[in-house]
């Protein structure tokens, strides 16, 4: 219990500077730009 | 005690007292007449909803162009000139301890103005005398009272521009070796982008009013469609910086968080001051008369314009992330769920941002270059302003007013009121998420924008469009219950809310945080690097607008 | 700075240039940029100035042709053009008023076409049908009817 407990909260400290849910966000957004810009140009490329 | 007491009350009144009446009934009125006009504009922009579905025919007095018109100019000048000053005000006489007498003159002068030119803008589109939409295009030609009364508006809002510089050099000149409060830096930023981005405008304008008058004989189109948006894309981008003062420092607070860096906040509203104005070229990808290279030079320019954006977003995350980890969120999105969903100041201008995300990503279509042939004015446009200005602005915008009026009025939000405006919210979301969602798919499919009745004879490639304009009438009608709501909370917390105080929330920077480097406020340089980036994109366009112009138009009305 | 954010602005500034470097390829290298022609006209003398003294369509060679167009409001000069298929088109075009669009849903014809300015555009019409034609910038109160077609058999 006590030698659990200082891993614990340098896990909680660890977990609270984390930023990967911002790495992730800004992965979805920029598959959004990809992916709607690979669409227009798609149909671009069909149209030709 | 009594020292600090003296010196809270010199240098920071409002701390104490509150905000200034004066400056609260400048900034409530500006408001007063924000609403007003978005009542009309939804009204107007809820009967185009539907004339495009075939549901209604609109009488020959009061048709689908001069409704259009009227909708664009109320919308996208009235409403959010009206709603950026009476909030950009507000927060200068925040971050100042209130603002100088001259500057709240000035801030009523630039009112009177600008009520003076609306009403004559809007008495010339209700007569049918300048059927000419939010472009003006030359060469329709508008009654001269239609062009005066532009003019009107933009003086207005220089008086009003003037006042924010005035004030700003005064509170530095009495504060040497400090920088500005942030939203007073922001303020800053959004009246230099205006006072340069009207210019183009103001220019293209002062040479109609004589064409229409008949006293000079022929205009140049080309001419003037491109000073049009060198003002016209602009004025997106100042909508845009007013939402992001509010995303960078507002919304921290109310989530409970701190803001991001001062320093990077500040980089980017320089570099969106700076490299904004050339972002206009991009309306002009499929013009006849600007060589090929000089257009690609601007797909790179209108493309910088992002930088500062894709910036924005890795901070407002980064905010995000903090604060919900440090509320308890974890793995690697429980910080989502620790966020005040149920907060209308947190949930409006939160989907704001998140609607910017396929918003940013739809413009960085529209100029790139060839691809621009796929949409051009198509309802792939309209969609894609609808999800821009309609929400990531104006959604932010009505998440304002709900600490933003109280504040003013010295009343409270109630939880009722809280309740309503996350409703509103909500209608507000489907709705546009409706009607944008299928503009962008029926643009892609070809139906152009701006067109009171597609059905061209029933080609079968018009048949195809209908079902996608029926949803446009559907959440061009939620829209309009959006405006209803969102009118009567304005006026509710304008009149009738309990008496209370309400706080004004800025967000303070991390503890760590290192102060924001002096440099950053030397307009000066800012402005004269603005002015290099203007030349650099406008200089050759338009001189060989010019040197190699065609014989001009004469004024022309078609409707 | 954050480290993280130097990375994100890397990867995404990236994506940009790819885009920039695909369009840009595209237009200076394979010829399809945006419609762009530079040259002018009188507005006001459209119908006396060559080639639009004769609008109409003309075969320039194997399968190719070159339709000579007006636009003024409400209409288009020819209209209900009829092509083979496999036609290679090239549309020359002006206005005589006010400012047109001119578009062909389902093709990527799409040009402004303003008064005093000649615009180009082309375009290889491979299927049969019958293709819409429609003035896409607002021009005055007939504006909805502004239409023609182009058949291709």
């Amino acid at each position: 219990m006590i030698q659990t407990k200082p891993n614990d909260s340098h896990k909680e400290l660890h977990d609270e500077k984390s930023l990967k849910g911002t790495l992730f966000s800004v992965g979805v957004l920029a598959a959004v730009i990809v992916v709607m810009w690979v669409t227009v140009f798609w149909i671009y490329m069909d149209r030709v | 005690m009594e020292q600090t007491l003296r010196e809270t009350i010199r240098n920071n009144p409002k701390k104490i007292l509150g905000v200034n009446p004066n400056d609260a009934k400048v900034s409530l009125s500006y408001l007063t007449v924000a609403f007003v006009s978005l009542l009309i504009g939804g009204i107007l922009g809820m009967l185009q909803g539907l004339e495009r579905a075939g549901l209604i025919q609109l009488p020959s007095w009061l048709n689908y162009y001069q409704v259009l018109t009227a909708h664009g100019l109320l919308l996208l000048v009235v409403f959010t000139a009206t709603f950026t000053i009476g909030y950009q005000y507000a927060n200068l006489s925040h971050s100042f301890g209130g603002l100088l007498s001259k500057v709240r003159k000035l801030a009523w002068i630039g009112f009177a103005l600008m009520l003076i030119g609306v009403v004559m803008v809007t008495v010339m589109i209700v007569l049918n005398e300048a059927s000419v939409l939010y472009t003006f295009y030359p060469p329709l030609a508008a009654h001269p009272i239609f062009y005066i009364g532009l003019v009107f508006v933009v003086l207005g809002i220089w008086a009003c521009c003037f006042g924010v510089f005035i004030n700003y050099r005064y509170w530095r000149k009495n504060h040497p070796g400090q920088t500005t409060p942030i939203l007073a830096f922001f303020a800053m930023g959004v009246f230099i982008l205006w006072f340069f981005a009207s210019i183009g405008v103001t220019i293209e304008v002062f040479t109609l009013i004589p064409w229409s008058m008949g006293l000079v004989e022929t205009t140049n189109v080309m001419v003037g469609r491109t000073l049009f948006w060198w003002f016209g894309h602009t004025l997106v981008n100042i909508w845009y910086l007013v939402a992001t003062s509010a995303w960078y420092v507002i919304v921290p607070k109310i989530i409970g968080g701190r803001h991001f860096s001062e320093k990077l906040i500040r980089l980017v509203i320089i570099l969106l001051v700076i490299l904004n104005i050339p972002g206009g070229f991009h309306h002009q990808i499929v013009d006849p008369g600007i060589s090929q290279s000089v257009k690609f030079l601007h797909v790179f320019m209108s493309l910088s314009i992002a930088v500062p954006s894709l910036m924005t977003a890795f901070a407002m995350f980064f905010v995000l992330e903090r604060t919900g980890r440090k509320l308890g969120g974890k793995g690697l999105l429980g910080w989502l769920k620790k966020l005040p969903w149920g907060d209308v100041r947190f949930l409006a201008p939160m989907i704001a941002m998140i609607s910017f995300i396929p918003g940013g990503a739809g413009g960085i279509v529209n100029t790139s270059n060839q691809l621009n042939q796929v949409i051009h004015n198509t309802m792939w446009v309209v969609g894609h302003f609808h999800i821009t200005v309609g929400v990531s602005v104006v959604l932010t915008f009505f998440g304002i007013c709900y600490w933003l009026i109280p504040y003013l009025s010295k009343r409270q939000l109630t939880p009722k009121m809280n309740k309503i405006g996350v409703i509103q919210t909500y209608v507000w979301t489907v709705g546009m998420a409706l009607m944008a969602g299928s503009m962008h798919i029926v643009g892609l499919l070809g139906d152009p924008r701006r067109t009171s009745d597609t059905t061209y004879g029933g080609h079968e490639i018009a048949v195809s469009w209908i079902p996608y304009e029926m949803v446009f009438a559907i959440g061009a009608t939620l829209l309009l219950i959006g405006v209803i709501i969102q009118v009567y909370a304005v006026f509710n917390m304008m009149f009738f809310a309990p008496k209370g105080h309400t706080e004004f929330p800025v967000a303070e920077p991390e503890d760590d945080a290192t102060p924001a480097p002096l440099w950053t406020e030397r307009w000066g340089l800012w402005i004269v690097l603005l002015i290099a980036v203007i030349s650099m994109a406008y200089v050759v366009p338009i001189v060989d607008m010019i040197l190699n112009a065609p014989p001009g138009s004469p004024p022309i009305r078609t409707w | 700075m954050q480290r993280l954010e130097e990375i994100w602005i890397t990867v995404s500034v990236g994506i940009l240039i790819v885009f920039m470097i695909i369009v840009g390829y595209q237009t200076f290298a394979l010829g399809m940029g945006p419609p762009s022609h530079k040259e002018v006209i009188d507005p006001q003398k459209v119908d006396t100035t060559a080639p639009f003294n004769n609008p109409g369509i003309k075969e320039i060679g194997d399968n190719e042709f070159e339709v000579v167009m007006t636009l003024q409001a409400f209409g288009f000069t020819p209209n209900s053009i009829e092509l083979p298929v496999g036609a290679e088109v090239h549309f020359t075009m002006t206005s005589k008023d006010v400012t047109h669009g001119f578009q062909i849903p389902g093709t990527n014809i799409n040009a402004m076409v303003m008064p005093g300015h000649i615009q180009k555009i082309s375009h290889t019409f491979t299927k049969p049908g019958e293709y819409l034609v429609i003035c896409n910038e607002y021009c005055g109160i007939g504006h909805q009817a502004m239409s023609t077609t182009i058949t291709v058999k």
